[in-house]
């Protein structure tokens, strides 16, 4: 078993994981109530070792490894809220949260609006999602539109290690259900956590690199994809502003619309399907509130309107760097 | 217990349960047949008050009153109790306002109560069985807080379920058992078996009798006769004791029979035998214990002052209903979120302008 990350330097360089795990022990020493629950999340420390070390630092009480039905964990995870406990699920692989499904969305997300503001449901479901990491069925799947589209939820995911330990906590403070997203391929990249900084607003997006011409938008791990498609267009000579969305559930549209303003370009981009997705959804926004601003019509670059492919084909299904800026170019001819 | 006809009879497997009736008095007698009368009547008054369109919908509880007053009355103050949508005079018991419950079905509220001002008595749940998952964790958090289990029956909780037939083949309540079990929670599972879900006979939902489904789990069953309001109470009293103190979950399953509608918007003439009803009214819980009553020599005019309170309850309940308003428009928006949310807030924002919109055009 790994040591826990010291946390009392100014920064460290670490992989999302173990600032994940840094962020859950933080939460576990600030606040009594918050404990873990989970497939093998205990003393195997999950399947991507995101708890590691944590039951035995905090015990079976706070680190619940429990009987495998997502429905039952999501469920109690509701009784135990409403005890006044803040439960953190782990659902172990994107695709399999769905047998949890009802308790998410007609159950956790109505609780406070059923009790008419009587309790608060401070639960946070931590999802592993997205491509790009070439497993089977159900293992790479990005289903954040389901969840965003369920008023009571908040829907989040970030980018980088250093988000990755504020948000954690953040998600974990919030009075609010939230729905965690984890892009699983951004879970090994080291980078460089501030632990001396406070952490940005859980819900607000932000500019990643900054530039002139385009605009291009994405979550989790799209926003890395968007890094390398914004250097190789400045080979080209092609300068685009990056914003890393960070939030799905609300959208902080103010460094969007910032960007498009002086841009007057936008691409929004995701791992999902695009029909009925968050960049439909961000597209028809700016649309609405940026018409006279936009020198081209938004467009979309997203997986494609099927399943997630099997994973020898899983590139030509992902948005690449090529896809984000054959979009760019389509943006910049109008 | 007792028998159809009313005499107190109990079979060989109901000895052990009969030290637990040594808890009540002739006052808790009186109280059971009173609660069970008053609540048959407001449930006629309640189904009236659908049919003339002051609710939305109603859902009855004849014929199940036995079950769940004894099985309410086995409760105590500091338990938590998760009822289904049916448990009107549990949550009478536990002290809620039966207008309370009518809000709801008038469609003024999505909820109807705070349930720790009101006994513990938790919302309705109408997507069967979501609440026994809801229980089990309520449970678990009992343990974890060490509310449970320290040997003081005074202050150890439990937590009762009310679930059905139906519910029961909800993979909710399968993973609520596996849950319950696994974690050796505080509580009991109330399986009301009232025979039918809707037009589903329960022989579609189990090939085995339901409380035999417990020991797979791991927990005990044990099955009562529901219509026997002193059965559903000492049985569901042991059980309760046994989760306060430290033993773990147990499933009853109350047999009983839903004399009216599922709802409302039922019409159960389109499925069901006449003869089965009729069986089963002949087993009516109220003319049963009335008859076990007047065994032990009640008065009549204690019977006649019951049925001259539920007439009253009834119709003060019926006026009280006739008075609910409301709701504003903002409750649309409020209690969404906890924290603020830039959406709702607008959507808010932008329906007030517009519903203003309209004034103005007024003026």
């Amino acid at each position: 078993m790994n040591a826990a990350t010291d946390t009392s330097v100014a920064s460290a360089s670490l992989p999302m994981t173990k600032a994940l795990n840094a962020g859950l022990r933080q939460a576990m020493q600030d606040d009594p109530k918050v404990l873990l629950m989970g497939e093998d999340i205990g003393p195997l420390g999950g399947v991507f070792r995101v708890t590691e070390g944590l039951i035995a630092e905090f015990g079976d009480k706070r680190v619940l490894d429990t009987p495998l039905a997502e429905s039952g964990i999501i469920g109690t995870a509701i009784g135990l809220a409403m005890r006044g406990f803040r439960p953190v699920c782990e659902i172990q692989f994107d695709g399999f949260v769905f047998p949890g499904f009802d308790q998410i969305t007609s159950q956790l997300a109505r609780m406070r609006n059923r009790h008419e503001g009587g309790l608060i449901m401070p639960v946070v479901i931590r999802i592993p999602y997205g491509g790009h990491i070439g497993s089977i069925e159900h293992h790479q799947e990005s289903p954040e539109a389901y969840f965003a589209h369920t008023p009571g939820l908040r829907v989040v995911s970030p980018s980088n290690p250093h988000d990755a330990y504020w948000m954690m906590q953040e998600a974990i403070a919030s009075d609010d259900p939230v729905i965690f997203f984890e892009p699983k391929s951004r879970y090994w990249p080291k980078g460089e956590v501030r632990f001396g900084e406070s952490g940005t607003p859980l819900h607000a997006s932000r500019v990643a690199s900054a530039g002139t011409d385009v605009t291009v938008v994405g979550h989790g791990a799209m926003v890395s994809v968007l890094l390398q498609a914004a250097e190789l267009a400045a080979t080209e000579g092609i300068s685009l502003e990056v914003i890393d969305l960070r939030s799905i559930s609300p959208i902080d549209y103010g460094p969007i619309l910032g960007s498009v303003a002086k841009t007057g370009r936008l691409v929004v981009t995701q791992e999902a399907p695009g029909f009925v997705s968050v960049g439909s959804e961000i597209a028809a926004t700016v649309a609405e509130r940026a018409f006279y601003t936009l020198e081209a019509p938004v467009l979309r670059v997203s997986g494609f309107d099927t399943p997630f492919p099997p994973a020898a084909v899983e590139t030509h299904f992902l948005p690449s760097p090529d896809r984000v800026l054959e979009a760019v170019d389509r943006a910049l001819a109008y | 217990m007792i028998s159809p006809n009313g005499a107190f009879e109990p079979n060989a497997a109901a000895e052990e349960f009969l030290p637990y009736l040594n808890r009540l008095t002739e006052a808790d007698h009186r109280r059971f047949y009173h609660d069970m009368v008053v609540v048959r009547k407001f449930d006629t008054e309640a189904a009236n008050l659908q049919r003339q369109g002051q609710l939305a919908l109603w859902v009855p509880s004849h014929g199940q009153e036995a079950a769940q007053v004894g099985s309410a009355y086995a409760t105590r103050p500091q338990d938590h109790v998760f009822p289904s949508y049916r448990e009107h005079v549990v949550g009478m018991i536990r002290g809620l306002d039966v207008v309370d419950i009518l809000r709801m079905l008038r469609g003024v509220t999505l909820g109807g109560w705070v349930p720790e001002e009101h006994g513990n008595f938790h919302l309705y749940t109408l997507v069967l069985a979501s609440q026994t998952l809801h229980s089990t964790g309520y449970a678990m958090g009992m343990q974890l807080d060490g509310s449970t289990a320290t040997g003081n029956p005074e202050t150890d909780q439990a937590v009762i379920v009310y679930y059905g037939d139906g519910a029961s083949s909800q993979g909710d309540a399968n993973e609520a058992l596996v849950f319950a079990a696994s974690y050796q929670t505080p509580q009991v599972f109330f399986l009301q078996n009232n025979h039918w879900a809707i037009s589903v006979p329960v022989a579609r939902q189990s090939r085995t009798p339901l409380y035999l489904r417990a020991g797979g789990f791991g927990m005990p069953g044990t099955q009562i006769d529901g219509n026997d309001v002193l059965a559903s109470f000492a049985v569901t009293a042991k059980s309760m004791d046994d989760a306060r103190s430290g033993q773990g979950p147990s499933l009853i399953e109350a047999l009983t029979y839903r004399v009216g509608a599922h709802t409302t918007a039922d019409d159960p003439t389109k499925y069901r035998d006449p003869e089965e009803l009729a069986y089963w009214v002949a087993r009516d819980p109220i003319v049963r214990f009335r008859s076990y009553l007047q065994g032990r020599g009640i008065e009549q005019e204690f019977l006649d002052a019951v049925d001259e309170e539920a007439a009253d309850f009834a119709a003060d309940a019926r006026r009280r209903a006739l008075e609910i308003t409301g709701p504003e428009q903002s409750v649309i928006f409020d209690n969404v979120y906890a924290e603020p949310h830039p959406l709702v807030a607008e959507q808010k924002a932008w329906l007030e302008r517009y519903e203003a919109s309209f004034d103005e055009g007024k003026n």
